[in-house]
């Protein structure tokens, strides 16, 4: 059991890793942290240009909003995977980049993959808070929702540090671990209706139907991805403000509990030899 | 006198792979990850650190005393058999680990403090303290990258040794910075130890061990060999590191700007068997110059074990010049009859300039030898003088031999 004391460092070098994180990351770059702004702009201009110009992709007005932008309607969705997708990916590296610290002073491990989730974390927030400004000059009302998009923020980010933790150890015994996973990531992320509404999930299983005679359960799959969940809640939130489905939500808390069940179960059971394995 | 650490029965175990593969293609196909054997480091080993004052563990490389020092610091995870810890723990195993290179001092400082378990107002309040011991005030915003290698071993000692623990864990630190560092990292220990803290080393510096420690601990691959006043038991285990000619060089004390440094060193005696009173011996010096040196010159010396220097020469007094040296290099001195006996004896060795002024490595306390006494025996004292003793009776002492 922690003691009182041990807790409370722990939380300092949680802070301090996380600012360590954060301060590190765009220095020496001229923009500095400019960077976390126009990294996420660039890829909003990419896809609105092939997604929502080439292939005219329309996800339709947002219901009660009427908001009608491609751009705001991608960046709702496109911020979440982002935060995921680097709190999974830094997290995962967390423990392998860190051996010289790991093998030469003792802290409590975790906390080394919780301040790379939580500096992703406060990427995300910035992010959101500028998306947040911008959807209120379109006319999105998106004040009141603010509080629940914070919950959903958490459940994301508790999904990303429990995959976390379980694909950190991962890499410490297998080092291939990290190019899996940075493969994985881009099939979930086309997997994840991002930059495609879900309706064009159902078409494709319609025209299946119908044209090819393939019974093909389309869009159950891809309800079993639990980030189709977060992006429609988000979506809901910020686009079209209205509450979002209660089964939505209940798989949004869901994927994130088990996620840090199995993270924290894994890490318990791992990360004492992890050190010897480095 | 109450306990600060104690060591029940801890095992450690290591994998030893024949096929080191991280890989997951390795794993399927094998079914299994890689083929180990199971290596001890630690076989149930236990004894008390008592508190306050300093305790050394010693060994030869790979006794497991590195690993010991890391299950203590909870870096490393027994296998059988606990450790229990009395106050607070902190580790000085490397010198700025956890710096971020990009970061300013004072960043740095606060980082590494809060891994070492610091809470923020706690390291405010030593801010100063720390900054002055490691002596770098101008460069404090500067980002640690810029640092040299001296500045950032001497900021992250200071760190580490401010965070002031109960219980302070050393491995092997005092190898590093300048003369002057080293002696106010001794007096900080010392400070250590009339505040009632307890201080473990981890060297295999007999002279650092010798001269800091109060008890040692010593293992044997692993096991448990003796614990107990190391005076005694450094000296037990040099002699039996003599009996089977080993050298440690590296050990010690050190001293020097390290242009050249001393390898090995080694006396023997006729045959190349251990020296003998009264018969030939060599000196021979391994020594290995990292950049070019011109005329660099080698001494060695003999000294008792309490210090006191029964000779000394040099290659300069021996009118050799060694011309430029670079990289690997010996020396050896031969003398016609060793004028020495007894046992544990001290070899010291030095490399300096041409003028002997300035040093690049001086070794004293790292080879110990005993040397067998000479046939016929002469009893009194170190000295071997190989005389004859002559005898007159009646009016023989009238003999010219012994006029007066």
């Amino acid at each position: 059991m922690l003691t009182r004391a041990e807790r409370r460092s722990a939380r300092e070098l949680f802070v301090n890793l996380t600012m360590r994180e954060v301060r590190g990351k765009y220095r020496r770059t001229v923009l500095g942290n400019f960077w976390s702004l126009l990294n996420p702009l660039a890829s909003m201009a990419i896809y609105t240009v092939v997604f929502g110009v080439l292939i005219r992709i329309n996800p339709g007005p947002g219901d009660p909003s009427g908001l009608d932008v491609f751009a705001l309607w991608l960046m709702t969705g496109l911020l979440a995977w982002n935060f995921l997708s680097a709190g999974v990916s830094q997290g995962m590296g967390a423990l392998v980049g860190n051996a010289g610290l790991l093998t030469k002073v003792y802290f409590p491990r975790w906390v080394l993959v919780a301040s790379t989730v939580s500096s992703a974390a406060i990427t995300y927030a910035i992010e959101l808070g500028v998306l947040a400004v911008v959807l209120l000059l379109f006319g999105s009302f998106v004040l009141p929702w603010l509080p629940m998009v914070l919950v959903v923020a958490i459940l994301l980010g508790l999904l990303g540090f429990g995959l976390g933790l379980t694909l950190s150890v991962l890499n410490v015994y297998f080092r291939d671990t990290q190019h899996f996973v940075a493969i994985g990531l881009q099939v979930w992320f086309y997997l994840t209706p991002i930059v495609y509404p879900l309706a064009l999930v159902r078409d494709a299983e319609e025209r299946l139907r119908t044209e090819e005679g393939l019974d093909l359960p389309l869009e159950e799959l891809f309800m079993l991805n639990p980030m189709t969940h977060f992006v429609a809640v988000l979506r809901n939130l910020l686009y079209d403000n209205r509450f979002p489905q209660a089964v939505d939500l209940l798989w949004c808390a869901g994927s994130a509990a088990v996620a840090m069940v199995v993270g924290v179960l894994v890490f318990r059971r791992f990360s004492h030899r992890v050190v010897e394995e480095l | 006198m109450s306990t600060a650490v104690e060591v029940q029965g801890v095992s450690k175990r290591f994998r030893v792979y024949h096929e080191r593969n991280q890989s997951l293609k390795a794993a399927v196909m094998r079914g299994r990850r890689a083929k180990f054997d199971d290596f001890w480091a630690l076989r149930d080993v236990g004894f008390d650190i008592p508190e306050g004052g300093t305790f050394g563990l010693m060994g030869e490389n790979g006794s497991g005393k590195s690993t010991l020092l890391k299950c203590i610091a909870r870096i490393l995870e027994p296998d059988a058999g606990g450790i229990t810890v009395h106050g607070s723990l902190g580790a000085l195993l490397e010198l700025g680990s956890g710096f971020h290179p990009e970061l300013s001092g004072r960043e740095n400082v606060y980082l590494n403090g809060s891994i070492l378990g610091l809470s923020r107002s706690a390291i405010d309040a030593r801010f100063e303290e720390i900054v002055d011991f490691a002596g770098i005030e101008r460069f404090i915003d500067q980002p640690v990258k810029n640092y040299s290698s001296g500045m950032y071993v001497r900021l992250g000692f200071s760190v580490a040794i401010n965070v002031e623990p109960d219980v302070l864990l050393v491995d092997e630190v005092l190898a590093v910075g300048d003369t002057a560092f080293q002696r106010k990292c001794l007096d900080k220990f010392a400070d250590y130890r009339r505040d009632g803290r307890t201080v473990i080393v981890v060297s295999h510096a007999m002279g650092t061990v010798r001269t800091l420690c109060d008890q040692v601990a010593w293992l044997e691959h692993g096991h448990l060999r003796d614990v107990g006043p190391a005076m005694e038991l450094v000296d037990t285990y040099l002699d039996e590191g003599n009996a089977t000619h080993e050298v440690m060089v590296g050990g010690g004390r050190r001293d020097g700007t390290g242009e050249i440094r001393v390898e090995d060193l080694r006396i023997t005696g006729p045959g190349g068997g251990p020296p003998v009173a009264g018969e030939p011996a060599e000196v021979t010096v391994w020594a290995r110059a990292h950049e070019r040196v011109v005329s660099p010159v080698v001494g060695v010396g003999i000294e008792t074990r309490e210090g006191f220097v029964l000779w000394g020469s040099n290659t300069k007094e021996g009118g050799v010049d060694l011309g430029t040296v670079e990289g690997p290099f010996a020396v050896t001195f031969r003398c016609p009859s060793l004028p020495v006996h007894g046992e544990s004896f001290d070899l010291l060795v030095s490399a300096t300039d041409s003028t002997t002024a300035h040093v690049h490595d001086f070794l004293r306390e790292v080879v110990r030898f005993d040397v067998e006494g000479p046939r016929p025996a002469e009893s009194g004292g170190p000295l071997v003088l190989l005389g004859r003793w002559d005898v007159a009776h009646g009016r023989e002492s009238e003999d010219p031999r012994f006029r007066r």
